[in-house]
């Protein structure tokens, strides 16, 4: 009699979990016909996201998704879908002419991404990490000592995207 | 614990749904929506290769660029916002298909 596979673990089935409300909710953002419920959908796989970054322990990378995505970016998609509202909304088809080739397309990258992913020996488990408040200060440090040009950059785009955008959104007549 | 398979693999689900919104749907803002989808995927991935790699201790290049992404993802999504309300207050439409003011 053969061997039974090991049983999973409490956090593969965790993880289980989370990876299939994650995918779930971003089929829902795609599919959604109705695009309020598509900016709801998002806000779940954000969340989900958030998640798995938790079981990967970047807290404070779960916390700034969390912050930054479901507070500032989900919130200004819902303006905008409240603000472009039109009258043929949710009348005609929310899909373009080529939605059979693309969504084809789309599944071939996937099926290619899996093979890919398969067939490469990847590492089954990661040696301990201590995440603690010592870890997010070194990821502060890393900001402005290796990667301070790439910082300030950022910075600098920021500034000029949102000073941008006040100038592109405001009635000028 | 769990393989590294899984993160990439959640990672490229993510992606190609977002290929798929991105190139299927008329609505700009869902368009955006996708495009914020795929770069979830690739921060999925940059955390994921960090976790385990050989000094996740020591070595958090992979968490500073995820960092950078989400911030990125912020200025993309106000510039894109932006476009879409100009658009929409001069054609009165947001469904990419009908903004053809190019087409010869």
């Amino acid at each position: 009699m053969p061997p039974l596979p090991p049983l999973p673990s409490i956090g593969q089935l965790v993880f289980a979990g989370i990876a299939l409300f994650t995918c779930a909710s971003a089929l829902g953002v795609v599919l959604a016909r109705n695009l309020f419920h598509g900016a709801l959908a998002l806000v779940a796989t954000l969340f989900g996201v958030a998640a798995l970054y938790v079981m990967l322990e970047a807290e404070f990378l779960a916390v700034s998704q969390v912050l930054v995505y479901v507070g500032a970016i989900a919130t200004l998609i819902t303006f905008a879908i409240m603000l472009t509202r039109s009258m043929m909304y949710g009348k005609t088809s929310p899909l373009n002419r080529q939605w059979g080739k693309t969504g084809l397309f789309a599944v071939m990258i996937f099926l290619a991404l899996y093979g890919f992913v398969g067939s490469i020996p990847w590492a089954d488990s990661a040696a301990p990490v201590i995440a603690d408040e010592s870890m997010i200060a070194r990821l502060g440090e890393q900001f402005v000592t290796n990667y301070v040009i790439a910082f300030e950059v950022l910075g600098l785009l920021l500034l000029v995207a949102l000073v941008g955008a006040v100038m592109l959104a405001r009635d000028n007549d | 614990m769990v393989p590294l398979t899984g993160y990439l693999l959640v990672g490229a689900f993510l992606f190609s749904a977002g290929l798929y919104g991105a190139l299927a749907r008329r609505n700009a803002i869902a368009i955006l929506m996708s495009i914020e989808l795929m770069l979830n995927a690739a921060n999925i991935n940059l955390v994921a290769f960090w976790r385990y790699g050989e000094a996740a201790q020591t070595d958090l290049t992979g968490q500073v660029f995820a960092v950078m992404i989400i911030a990125l993802a912020a200025a993309e999504a106000a510039v894109g916002l932006a476009l879409i309300i100009s658009v929409y207050r001069e054609r009165k439409t947001v469904n990419v298909d009908e903004l053809d003011l190019l087409v010869g």
